[in-house]
């Protein structure tokens, strides 16, 4: 298999492809101002105040560069959505990444500091914002230190700050932990979090953060990925930029890659024509399944993703597609299950995420994923009835009415149904809750009706309330 | 409203109003206003859709998701929150569409999923918006079975508030209320998922003067109030609207009773005065009312003991000794104090017999402890553009203790509406956090503290804005009343157009005065007639529900008052300190019991209902004043509280409107305003203070030794109890520290207190609640004096 990797990036696999955003990641002092400076460091937010902020925005439009957060939404538009002449404006960085089955953030934050504050500073000169809020996910302790550390060292050297490199562009960063919650990933209650508030989220309408964000002001909130991408395509323009990848999808993007391939870990693709295939079998990639079993399903974009059959393998990493097929890329995140894999024991672990993730804001997330959780354990118990398959598919219409995506198969004769789905709760937590359960129960039915038993009676200890939290 | 159909307004094509949103309802055109809410358009032509957190009061945070229903915006109709969601031109609303009610159905099944479902021992089964929408809206059945959610059954959340978290649909409605309103943010949601619950901070009940508010807004039996908690089922309950007459701010209220007995007081929605709020005291005094400690029938002196006896002897008594002092010393050497706590009726009876009949212009409504009375004479405002003026000065009381809905709707008005307030305070209050400006001074100083306001370029600049209204009361009951009327003068020598809303607390005491319970050509105020008393120059004292010797402010004068009158006779719903010392106690009707109308601090008259039969035998104040009458030989000419309250109509100067049948129509009230001239200015002479000595403060907390708490179970021990407070600093000064007992003294005597320690407290004031538990502060104060100072020594 070819792919170098390094013992001080646990995870980080490279191979000879363009890397945009993990080009420091094979030096174990990448996260030093000395070796970034070395390894042109600062020099693509130079090249943007060389410039006027709308010909910085206009390079990023032009780029189209895409939102790594999971929605896939075009920066360059995202930042042009703040209404002019509001003051004063926020930057929120979004370094809550909890998405199961997602790390590619926290190897960015741990690796590479430097490069996302020097992101920072650019979409602030681009967007006209003055002040810059780093939120971290509570547990990533290392990425928390190394931050503090390059930003510390930042502003020592003049990089952030009052009057950058001598310029009238002025920012100040700050950084915020996180407290453990995976909701406040969700950017409306990433801002709750940020004000001191209980991590949940607000409707929108009509607190969409752009108009009424952070303390009720315009805020753009990105991705530690988005921004990461920054240095270089200022460096090295659009054109490059785009010339990586598909029109729609273009240069590259991380992919976290864990279950049961090889060699798991997280991987700079090309985005749009690197397929799934690529990256589960390519021997610069995962290298194959582990003991070369037959690959039963995939998550192809973090735990809230509907499941993929191997029928999809060879779709490339290109929203559109994905979507059509009835999943979305997501945050970056595949998940492979082999042959062995017991579907609804999966399913249960993921959907237990999410129902105890939940902020018990909206009524379907706060019952409605505890329910599922709880027909769930008892048919992974062998205390399910027939009843409950339905039963699972109403509560599901309850929490998203109408068609829920999942993937096409011959075998089972089903058509796609695109990606996304509507939902009657606030975010997608709830949604994705049954997420997994749609998806196990819609593609293996044969294996929840395998584990249901003809019982009448269930054992009152089965699925008893948890009041230890 | 302007919810019409268009075709009716078409013909003649006026121009298109700006506000006027049209958008379609479940198929009907309608003229939404813009900025409303999709479930408030539709609630206005009858659509009403189901919810639970969403309240008009306070702002949608979309939670339940029990409101969804189908808008199309021109994007093919979805699903959305009727509640976060506002009107836009051409809005198709469908609150019945499969989708929708599928949603619907679905909300109601999942908040049922855990929900116990104990309604028939919940004392919200019956007039419960769970039970009512889960009937309407919901699936009929429940497919849950798994084991539900468990949680300890109710624990106290403050001393009044009980939580149920089993029965609890996290509709955020008491946690907002708590922060959002009432700003007494002690209840939050804590966990999260389906362990999500509301709790307390540790350590910290929620002691809110608002707290049973949230029981009445709880959509489920969650939350219960301990005085209703199994008292009666809601379809026993038989109620009246009402007004509130524990304050004189007047909220409306309904009266709710079981087996005639008062079981609850609910708050009702009157847009000007209380928006469905009420305060704790008001809320919950109503076991008073059933109090076992009741007078029953009327008591006569018989030697050393008061005995019961039948009303005519009683009457004939009251009748003798009327008459034994006009015979001592003419009608004048009679004095009539109080009258603030009842009716309109029961206050115009008793004028007329005073003035009328007896023949005494020595008749005073308060008594000594409340602002002067011609504050009433100034151009008034009304709570309503009080809480939307530009600019409020406030001099006086705590608004917060004195008059809590006051402060509601003045909290609503900094908060939400731009208000700018510029109190003027002895000692800081619940006001000051919301306060632009805060000016401390010290007692004696109020007009010159209000004059010095126009030193300060930004207030000068603030107060040109216009639209300014002026709160006056009685800031501290140990200086002159005539301190807020000057007050005011002052203020208005600053601002002249500014109107004036006088912060009288007594339930009628505006009534009362309006009504004529004030001095007649050379009559008596309340400190005169005690003293002329103490001098032996009152030969018959008659109290109407008033207690001096707890009320009045100098309690050794009022000792002297009530040994100097040799003939005393008291209207009471108790025996007081002072009721018990009288020669005939008339047993009289209280709140509840009663009918007729009431009049609160911006004039407002609206109606008091009789829900329950008055206590044994005991009668209104206005027939009391009726039979006396009678028994004098005089006939005030009228029988029923309605022929009252019309002649009221008739002979009241600026009450021409409030007749029985317009208070009875009119939702809101009937706003009336007397012909009582203003206030005019009369220099006080203040002593300089000793650097050594204490200014003194008295002010009232919303808990005391009034009846109406005292004889309240839930509520006697609320009060905080007798204490002096003094800033760190002042404790530090005199080598005391905070929590030890103080020698405090003044030229009346000496009382020793428990001194706290207090950064509310203007540095070189000693703050002390007035009628608490413990040492009586009144023994300290010279009524006759502007002010008084205390000597504070540590032990």
């Amino acid at each position: 298999m070819n792919g170098a990797t390094y013992p001080h990036a646990p995870g980080f696999v490279a191979g000879d492809r363009p890397r945009i955003v993990t080009g420091r990641f094979e030096y174990d002092d990448a996260h030093t101002l000395q070796r970034f400076l070395a390894t042109g460091g600062y020099q693509g937010l130079q090249a943007a105040l060389s410039r006027a902020p709308t010909e910085v925005h206009d390079e990023v439009k032009n780029a189209t560069v895409l939102g790594r957060g999971g929605a896939g939404f075009p920066a360059g538009v995202k930042w042009g959505l703040t209404p002019q002449g509001v003051w004063p404006r926020y930057l929120v960085v979004n370094g809550d990444e909890s998405e199961p089955g997602t790390y590619k953030d926290r190897l960015l934050m741990e690796l590479d500091p430097h490069q996302l504050i020097e992101g920072c500073l650019i979409a602030c000169y681009a967007a006209g914002l003055s002040q810059c809020f780093f939120y971290i996910r509570g547990e990533m302790a290392l990425a928390q230190e190394r931050v503090a550390t390059a930003l510390n060292d930042a502003y020592a050297a003049g990089y952030v700050g009052k009057n950058i490199l001598g310029s009238e562009f002025s920012v100040d960063i700050v950084l915020h932990w996180g407290a453990g919650a995976y909701v406040v990933g969700e950017e409306t209650a990433l801002i709750e979090s940020l004000e001191g508030n209980r991590g949940m989220p607000r409707l929108k309408p009509p607190y969409f953060p752009a108009a009424i964000g952070l303390y009720g002001q315009p805020t753009i909130v990105n991705n530690v990925e988005t921004l990461a991408n920054l240095p270089w395509l200022m460096l090295n323009g659009a054109a490059a930029y785009t010339a990586i990848g598909t029109p729609t999808s273009p240069g590259t993007r991380m992919v976290a890659v864990s279950g049961h391939v090889k060699r798991p870990g997280v991987y700079e693709i090309v985005n749009g024509t690197t397929t799934f295939r690529d990256l589960l079998y390519g021997d610069d990639f995962c290298g194959g399944i582990r003991d070369d079993n037959a690959l039963k399903a995939f998550v192809p974009g973090g735990g809230s993703a509907p499941w993929f059959l191997p029928e999809q393998l060879d779709l490339p990493f290109e929203n559109k597609l994905v979507s059509a097929e009835g999943s979305m890329l997501g945050s970056g995140a595949v998940m492979v299950m082999d042959e062995t894999t017991d579907i609804p024991a999966a399913a249960l672990t993921l959907a237990r995420f999410y129902a105890h993730e939940s902020c018990g804001k909206c009524t379907p997330c706060r019952e409605g994923g505890t329910w599922l959780e709880r027909i769930m354990q008892r048919i992974v118990e062998g205390y399910g009835t027939p009843r409950d398959l339905d039963q699972l598919l109403e509560i599901g219409q309850t929490i998203c009415p109408g068609q829920f995506p999942h993937a096409s198969s011959d075998r089972l004769g089903l058509t796609a149904v695109p990606f996304p789905y509507r939902m009657t709760t606030i975010c997608f937590v709830g949604p994705s809750a049954y997420v997994p359960v749609h998806s196990a129960l819609t593609l293996f039915p044969d294996e929840f009706e395998a584990k249901i038993t003809r019982r009448n009676l269930i054992p009152v200890s089965v699925g008893a309330s948890d009041d230890s939290h | 409203m302007t919810a019409t159909e268009p075709g009716t307004a078409s013909a003649a094509e006026p121009a298109p109003n700006p506000n006027d949103v049209p958008i379609t309802v479940n198929g009907r055109p309608v003229i939404a206003r813009k900025g409303e809410l999709v479930i408030a358009a539709a609630q206005r032509i009858g659509e009403y859709i189901p919810r639970f957190c969403y309240h008009e009061r306070m702002q949608s945070v979309g939670m339940c998701r029990m409101c969804l229903v189908d808008v199309d915006t021109g994007r093919g109709p979805a699903l959305q929150v009727s509640c976060m969601i506002t009107v836009a031109p051409g809005m198709v609303v469908n609150t019945h569409s499969l989708a929708a009610e599928r949603a619907q159905e679905g909300v109601i099944e999942m908040l049922l999923a855990n929900h116990p479902l104990d309604c028939p021992v919940c004392d919200k089964g019956g007039e419960c918006p769970l039970q009512d929408q889960s009937f309407t809206h919901g699936p009929g059945e429940s497919r849950y079975i798994e084991e539900k959610r468990h949680f300890e059954k109710p624990i106290p959340i403050s001393d009044l508030v009980l939580l149920d978290r089993e029965r609890c649909i996290l509709c955020d409605r008491c946690t907002r209320f708590a922060d959002q309103v009432a700003g007494d943010a002690l209840i939050s949601f804590s966990s999260r998922g389906n362990n999500t619950q509301i709790t307390t901070f540790p350590d910290e009940p929620f002691a809110s003067y608002f707290s049973g508010n949230t029981v009445q807004i709880c959509p489920v039996g969650a939350l219960t109030s301990k005085p209703y908690r199994f008292k009666a089922r809601p379809w026993d309950l038989e109620q009246t609207e009402s007004t509130c007459t524990t304050c004189a701010v007047g909220c409306r209220m309904v009266i709710q009773s079981s087996h005639d007995e008062l079981v609850r007081y609910s708050g009702v929605d009157s847009d000007p005065v209380n928006w469905g709020w009420l305060c704790d005291r008001g809320r919950f005094n109503y076991e008073s009312v059933n109090s076992g400690d009741r007078l029953a029938a009327p008591l006569v002196r018989d030697g050393e003991e008061l005995k019961p006896a039948s009303w005519n002897a009683a009457l004939a008594r009251a009748a003798e000794l009327i008459s034994a002092a006009k015979a001592a010393g003419g009608p004048a050497s009679i004095a009539v104090l109080g009258g603030a706590r009842g009716t309109n009726e029961d206050a115009y009876a008793w004028a007329r017999l005073a003035h009328d009949v007896i023949g005494t212009p020595n008749v005073y409504p308060q008594m000594g402890d409340g602002v002067q009375i011609n504050v009433l004479g100034f151009e008034r405002a009304t709570i309503d553009e009080t809480a939307s003026a530009t600019t409020v000065i406030v001099i006086g009381p705590d608004l917060k203790e004195e008059l809590p809905v006051l402060f509601l709707r003045l909290r609503d008005a900094v908060l939400n509406r731009g208000t700018r307030v510029i109190e003027l305070v002895q000692k800081r209050g619940g006001l000051t956090p919301l306060a632009w400006r805060s000016i401390e001074y010290h007692a004696g100083g109020t007009a010159q503290a209000v004059a010095g306001l126009a030193a300060d370029g930004d207030i000068v600049a603030q107060l040109a804005k216009g639209n300014v209204v002026i709160v006056a009361g009685r800031a501290n009951l140990a200086e002159h009343p005539r301190e807020g009327g000057n007050g005011v003068l002052a203020a208005l020598e600053l601002v002249p157009g500014a109107k004036v809303l006088p912060a009288f607390r007594r339930g009628n005491v505006v009534g009362a005065i309006e009504m004529g319970l004030i001095p007649g050509e050379g009559g008596m105020q309340a400190l005169q007639i005690a003293e002329a008393a103490a001098a032996g120059r009152i030969e018959c004292l008659i109290l109407l529900g008033c207690d001096p010797l707890n009320d009045f402010p100098d309690t050794d004068l009022a000792r002297r008052m009530m040994a100097g009158a040799p003939r005393i006779i008291a209207v009471d719903t108790f025996i007081t300190k002072s009721s018990g010392a009288a020669d005939v106690v008339f047993a009289a009707a209280a709140y509840g019991e009663k009918s007729g109308t009431t009049t609160n601090i911006e004039g407002r008259v609206t109606t008091v209902a009789e829900r329950v039969t008055p206590h044994g035998t005991s009668r209104p104040d206005w027939m009391i004043a009726v039979e006396l009458a009678d028994v004098l030989g005089g006939d005030l000419g009228f029988g029923s509280v309605d022929e009252l309250t019309d002649a009221i109509a008739a002979n009241v100067a600026g009450f021409g409107a409030a007749t029985a049948d317009a208070v009875r129509r009119a939702t809101d009230g009937v706003l009336c305003r007397g012909a009582l001239p203003p206030a005019t200015p009369r220099a006080l002479t203040v002593e300089e203070r000793n650097s050594y000595d204490y200014r003194l403060v008295v002010g009232r907390k919303l808990y005391d030794n009034a009846q109406g708490t005292a004889k309240s179970p839930a509520l006697a021990h609320l009060a905080p109890g007798a204490a002096v407070h003094l800033h760190p600093l002042d404790i530090e000064r005199v080598g005391s520290s905070d929590g030890a007992d103080v020698k405090v003294t003044s030229k009346r005597a000496s009382l020793v207190l428990k001194v706290v320690a207090d950064e509310t407290v203007v540095r070189g004031s000693a703050w002390v609640p007035f009628n608490q538990p413990g040492p009586n502060i009144g023994e300290l104060i010279d009524a006759t004096q502007a002010v008084t100072d205390l000597r504070v020594e540590s032990f």
